[in-house]
């Protein structure tokens, strides 16, 4: 088959691979129709994401149709399904607890044996992305090999448009879960961070539980747009001091709620930020959270901070006594997909959430590398990249 | 013929003497950061040794020689019942199915003789006899005189709080083959029984709970 491999920092390649198997009980084999590029993926391109290794198949962010399954089953052939970035055995006490990204035995144990020494704790397995989470072959493949595949994949009914609800895999969801942290009650103002799909996605949400206002912050006009579109107020930190503008745009208060959906790549000329970068260039030191930082300076007394923005290593210069005097509650996590997927299918089914409006473009799965290189480099136009095996090159 | 006289030595030795204290000063100055962490090594055994004991597992202990042996031990909360992973663990027959380095496990009476793979493509045979069996509770065993390596061990199962299952304890007491050096060249060769036990108890975890091993393969070949 044809997927997207990874061969170093920014160079990534489409190379005809081996086509995956059944291989235990559970598992699965989906023939992909759509699958997109993620924020996250770009963490991976940048190489700033420790224990990727050449060749591995990336993508996180997939659907298609059910072509092969093995004994322990329960998809049929010719199901169309969507599948969660995270894989959950969904019998451990983590996922009893619904908490699926914490799952004790999708991670393989050698693989546990790279995490545990960086997070104490080895987390569950990801689709396609570092080794730290099991190193699977992602979604960015003509057919992936999915484990667990009782547990994950959402079946979606026929007539609606893979658009629709492709991004049920991860970002929708991620974007659900940040304004849930985020603990938004009627009357609350809400900032956000980032005004890529997740950030994008988590404006919607908070509005859709309730916010009275949310404030995005970003530097890309037509990713500002896209916010406004949604319902926010925005701020253009290259043209206003967002310190001072929230305190202003909330009777000077400060949100109650700050949510962060840059990661661990924060752009902007600050200092800190200048700092960070250098740090990451020369591999020292994996995190840059000059938006993170901001946040939590810009934050109420007694307000919540939600952290759906991707973090790997560690953090410096951290505002750790704002944190503290002011008696902020942080929440963040990979994404517990299947929490979500069924709640969210409805509300699209229902017209609730907007769910294609961030689609930029559409590419053939061979164009893959073309679709990285903008997502990286052109962030103002390509908002958010889909691709489709099985289409021509254009 | 050339005779060297005591003359001659002296010579010999004069100009190294004179010449720059380099490496020999290098060499001493090591000498002395090693021999000052060795004593400071050996005063924080002294005052540990003057503390109350904690109620920590042994195992967990920044001494990891006790006598001639090296003691390793693992826990896992499985989410079973105590007596249904006890059957499991005693039919031996099963443990090679989780246990990476076990190949194979035969049982005769009450005598178990394991073939455990080793670095660079040796296997070594470890006999064992059962010293304890308490169904749902303990089996402990210890190695035969006729063993190829001197070991002892026990797993234990008792009731998880809060209605979690069963945590499952394993300890595992050796002489290293070699001694410290084999400890060291198995780590190396990722065989060490720490590691073993820490990704073997993991496997056992995730077959029992999940009826499969969590693998990243993408084929059977692979």
């Amino acid at each position: 088959m044809r997927a997207l491999t990874y061969h170093g920092k920014h160079d990534v390649r489409v190379d005809t691979v081996p086509d995956p198997e059944i291989v235990n009980p559970r598992d699965a084999i989906i023939e992909v129709t759509s699958t997109a590029i993620c924020g996250s993926d770009l963490h991976l391109y940048d190489g700033v994401i420790p224990a990727v290794q050449k060749g591995d198949i990336l993508g996180h962010e997939f659907m298609g149709r059910v072509v092969e399954t093995g004994s322990g089953s329960t998809l049929k052939k010719g199901q169309r399904v969507v599948v969660p970035f995270t894989i959950s055995c969904g019998q451990c006490f983590h996922c009893k607890l619904q908490q699926f990204s914490a799952c004790d035995n999708s991670n393989p144990v050698d693989k546990q044996d790279l995490t545990e020494p960086l997070f104490g704790h080895a987390v569950s397995g990801l689709f396609g992305y570092s080794h730290l989470t099991g190193g699977y072959p992602g979604g960015q493949a003509e057919y992936v090999r999915v484990p667990f595949s009782n547990v994950g994949p959402i079946v979606i009914p026929e007539g609606m448009e893979d658009d629709e609800v492709l991004f049920l895999s991860d970002i929708l969801p991620t974007g659900w879960m940040a304004a849930e942290n985020a603990e938004i009650t009627q009357g609350d103002t809400v900032a956000v961070w980032g005004c890529g799909p997740v950030g994008l996605f988590a404006i919607q949400s908070a509005k859709v539980m309730g916010a009275h206002k949310v404030i995005a912050i970003d530097h890309y006009p037509n990713r500002l747009d896209l916010a406004r579109k949604m319902g926010a107020e925005v701020i253009d930190y290259t043209q206003t001091h967002v310190l001072e503008a929230l305190m202003e745009m909330t009777g000077g208060i400060g949100p109650d709620a700050v949510i962060d959906a840059v990661g661990m790549e924060s752009h902007g000329f600050a200092p800190d930020n200048v700092f960070d970068t250098i740090k990451q260039k020369v591999g020292f030191g994996a995190d840059a959270p000059h938006a993170l930082r901001m946040a939590i300076m810009a934050c109420r007394k007694g307000g919540r901070i939600s952290m759906p923005g991707v973090y790997g290593g560690f953090a410096d210069k951290f505002p750790l006594g704002a944190l503290m005097e002011k008696g902020l509650q942080l929440r963040t996590g990979q994404t517990h997909v299947q929490r979500y997927t069924k709640d969210l299918l409805r509300r699209i089914q229902e017209g609730e959430l907007d769910t294609t409006f961030m689609i930029s473009h559409r590419l053939p799965l061979e164009d893959a590398p073309r679709g990285y290189d903008n997502f990286a480099n052109n962030q103002n136009d390509w908002t958010k990249v889909v691709l489709k095996p099985g289409s021509a090159m254009s | 013929m050339t005779y060297r006289t005591f003359e001659d030595d002296h010579r010999r030795r004069q100009p190294r003497r004179a010449g720059p204290p380099g490496g020999a000063g290098l060499a001493i100055g090591l000498g002395l950061v090693l021999l000052g962490g060795l004593a400071a090594q050996q005063y924080a055994t002294r005052q540990q040794d003057r503390r109350p004991a904690d109620s920590a597992p042994g195992r967990t202990a920044r001494q990891n020689r006790f006598g001639g042996y090296a003691v390793t031990g693992r826990s896992v909360t499985i989410d079973r019942p105590r007596q249904e992973i006890y059957e499991f663990w005693r039919e031996f027959r099963n443990l090679a199915h989780f246990m990476e380095n076990v190949e194979s496990v035969h049982a005769a009476d009450d005598i178990s003789i394991w073939t455990i793979s080793a670095p660079l493509g040796y296997a070594v045979e470890v006999k064992t006899r059962i010293v304890s069996d308490r169904p749902g509770e303990e089996i402990a065993w210890r190695s035969t005189d006729d063993s190829q390596i001197d070991t002892e061990g026990k797993v234990m199962f008792r009731d998880a709080p809060g209605g979690r299952g069963t945590v499952v304890e394993a300890v595992v007491a050796y002489r290293p083959p070699m001694g410290e050096l084999g400890r060291i060249a198995a780590k190396l060769f990722q065989t060490e029984p720490a590691i073993q036990a820490r990704r073997d108890l993991k496997r056992l975890k995730m077959l029992l709970e999940t009826g499969e091993i969590a693998t990243n393969a993408n084929r059977n070949d692979a």
